[in-house]
């Protein structure tokens, strides 16, 4: 064709106007029944995905591996050297069981959003679930609840194997209020510090991002205050060395480094705190961003 | 039916969709077409409230995307393959999807068998193929049974066999009343396929037509004659009320479809012809006529960048 004709789209927007008006064709009714779907739905759904990846099995895996292992072998060491534990809680050696295994939560949480980034699994899971926020609700419950009942079952068993071993050692039988703290304290602590993760996942969008700074943030502040020496930066330090997440993690056992630092229950309220304003983070930026 | 009213996107200073308005109506295949970057992936997108339109509105059945209950009833979306986690088997990718719109499971295991993904349900979808891959994404879409389905180059990568069940299977699901929006940027691959037209250039309407009259309106039919007696059968025609034009390379055309009273004036007049063929321009140039104002990315001719020389 070698006439140019530099009127054909306006006629072609032209002869379409009638069209519109056209009647529409057979409409098609699906068998499956409409029903209205909740919360219920969207849980179902996050707990069918966490327990359908190989991450889920490998990160909680070694999570157990090292909350049990790490506690029977320092319970171990101790009750072969005939230490005295005189007076002494034997729950306080299962702090470097989380100490450890809270990196492991922290790769879960993370994978738990941003991995639906990195394979475009989001763009499915949201045509599927439009309500956004729902997602991130349903995301945050299984993870927590996953997350919390795997190290209370742990930190139990550790817990009871403790007392066990070091009986010899003259240690003596926990209060409740210790098998409390040792127990779902620190199941609350290091679930909540996992589901930080999750949401710092969900805003970061990106796994090794995210996972490096939930690292950093555990870890950089004690490494920070153990470099710094300069007179006036004192309180920093101070402040650091209290709050670094492992000081916190050790006031439930026992074990605090200093008086005037968070103690009793305090961690546990630092820590929702830190999480409740994150979710408010991530659920204001996952709303309003395209994916 | 889809509603698309003055839908508009912008990215800083680009606009990557410019005041879209069209429906997509039930009972027939739409195919949406334009070159890469026509923004074709963004109005999709914006139509599953996965971005959210700088202006403008869509409706799906009447209602906005966010407002369906159980979307995946209404509409089914292939995006592109690759809205899949690679750790998770084809049927628990299915199984999450279905249990966050109600589906039963049972619903999970006839798509897997319509799709033929049933033989590897329990495989990981990253050791899928290409084709794997895209019936997997085409299961997600048929899951929930809707009324509208939505694919995005659904044949991009595929081969022959995978190409033709896609065609097959877009037919059949308008055949049934649905409503089915299929992107392309094949000219070719529409003509097969779509009963009706929505192109775009970036991001503006550049034609909303059915696929009949944009064949009759772009199809140009010609025949070409070669013949050692240019000059006689000129005159001929002539007489006989016929205009045809000298093209190159020693041939004449005559507009329209009269090859065969070409023929019989050329026997009657005893004059040798050693070719007579009608002819039809191609769609494909009708599409990038039509496009080539608002092609992103155009390549520098034909011959390669300077400056490379061999050895």
């Amino acid at each position: 064709m070698s006439t140019p004709q530099p009127s054909m789209q306006q006629q072609m927007q032209q002869q379409a106007a009638p069209n519109w008006q056209a009647a529409p064709g057979p409409s098609y009714t699906s068998p499956i029944p409409i029903v209205r779907t909740h919360l219920g739905h969207a849980l179902a759904s996050e707990w069918t995905k966490i327990k359908s990846v190989r991450s889920t099995m490998w990160t909680l895996g070694v999570f157990l591996f090292l909350m049990i292992g790490l506690g029977l072998l320092f319970a171990l060491i101790t009750a072969s050297t005939d230490t005295s534990m005189e007076g002494e809680s034997p729950l306080v050696l299962g702090v470097f069981g989380p100490m450890l295994g809270i990196v492991c939560l922290i790769t879960l949480g993370v994978l738990t959003t941003a991995s639906e980034y990195g394979t475009g699994m989001i763009r499915t899971t949201l045509t599927a679930c439009p309500s956004r926020g729902r997602v991130l609700m349903a995301k945050a419950i299984v993870f927590f609840a996953l997350a919390f009942t795997v190290t209370l079952v742990a930190t139990a068993l550790v817990g009871f194997a403790q007392v066990a071993i070091l009986e010899g050692n003259g240690a003596g039988d926990p209060t409740g209020e210790e098998w409390l703290r040792v127990t779902v304290g620190v199941s609350l602590y290091v679930a909540l510090f996992g589901l930080l993760s999750l949401l710092i996942g969900s805003l970061i969008r990106h796994s090794a991002g995210a996972i490096t700074i939930m690292i950093g943030l555990f870890l950089a502040p004690l490494v920070i205050a153990m470099f710094m020496f300069a007179e006036p930066l004192k309180d920093v330090q101070q402040f650091l060395l209290e709050y670094s997440i492992p000081s916190q993690l050790s006031v439930f056992y026992g074990a605090e480094l200093s008086s005037s630092g968070p103690s009793g229950w305090g961690p546990l309220w630092i820590m929702l705190g830190m999480t409740a304003v994150t979710f408010a983070g991530a659920y204001f930026l996952l709303e309003k961003r395209d994916v | 039916m889809i509603e698309v009213e003055g839908l508009t996107k912008r990215y800083g200073a680009k606009l990557a969709v410019d005041r879209l308005t069209f429906r997509v109506r039930p009972g027939i295949v739409t195919g949406f077409l334009g070159p890469n970057g026509a923004g074709k992936s963004t109005t999709m997108r914006m139509m599953l409230g996965l971005d959210r339109p700088t202006a403008g509105d869509v409706r799906i059945d009447g209602r906005r995307y966010e407002n369906l209950q159980d979307p995946l009833k209404y509409i089914g979306a292939l995006l592109d393959a690759k809205g899949v986690h690679g750790g998770r088997s084809a049927f628990h990718h299915l199984l999450c999807l279905a249990q966050s719109n109600g589906i039963p499971k049972s619903r999970v295991h006839e798509v897997l068998h319509a799709v033929g993904l049933t033989a590897v349900a329990r495989r990981k979808a990253k050791g899928f193929s290409l084709g794997m891959g895209q019936r997997l994404g085409i299961a997600g879409a048929l899951l929930g049974d809707p009324r509208i389905l939505m694919f995005d180059e659904p044949v991009n990568g595929l081969d022959p066999e995978g190409i033709h069940w896609i065609r097959n299977l877009m037919k059949s699901l308008a055949a049934q009343g649905r409503t089915v929006f299929v992107s392309s940027h094949l000219m070719s691959e529409m003509a097969l396929t779509a009963d009706h037209l929505v192109v775009i250039g970036q991001g503006r309407l550049l034609a909303d037509t059915s696929m009949a009259d944009f064949i009759q309106h772009n199809s140009h039919s010609y025949v070409r004659i070669r013949t050692p007696q240019p000059e006689r059968l000129l005159d001929v025609l002539d007489e006989a009320g016929i205009k045809a034009f000298r093209a190159g390379g020693g041939t004449l055309e005559v507009d329209g479809g009269k090859a065969e009273r070409i023929g019989e004036l050329a026997a009657e007049h005893r004059i040798v012809l050693h070719e007579l063929s009608p002819q039809q321009a191609s769609l494909e140039e009708a599409f990038m006529r039509l496009t080539a104002g608002s092609v992103e990315y155009h390549a520098q001719g034909g011959t390669p960048p300077t400056g490379w020389k061999k050895g």
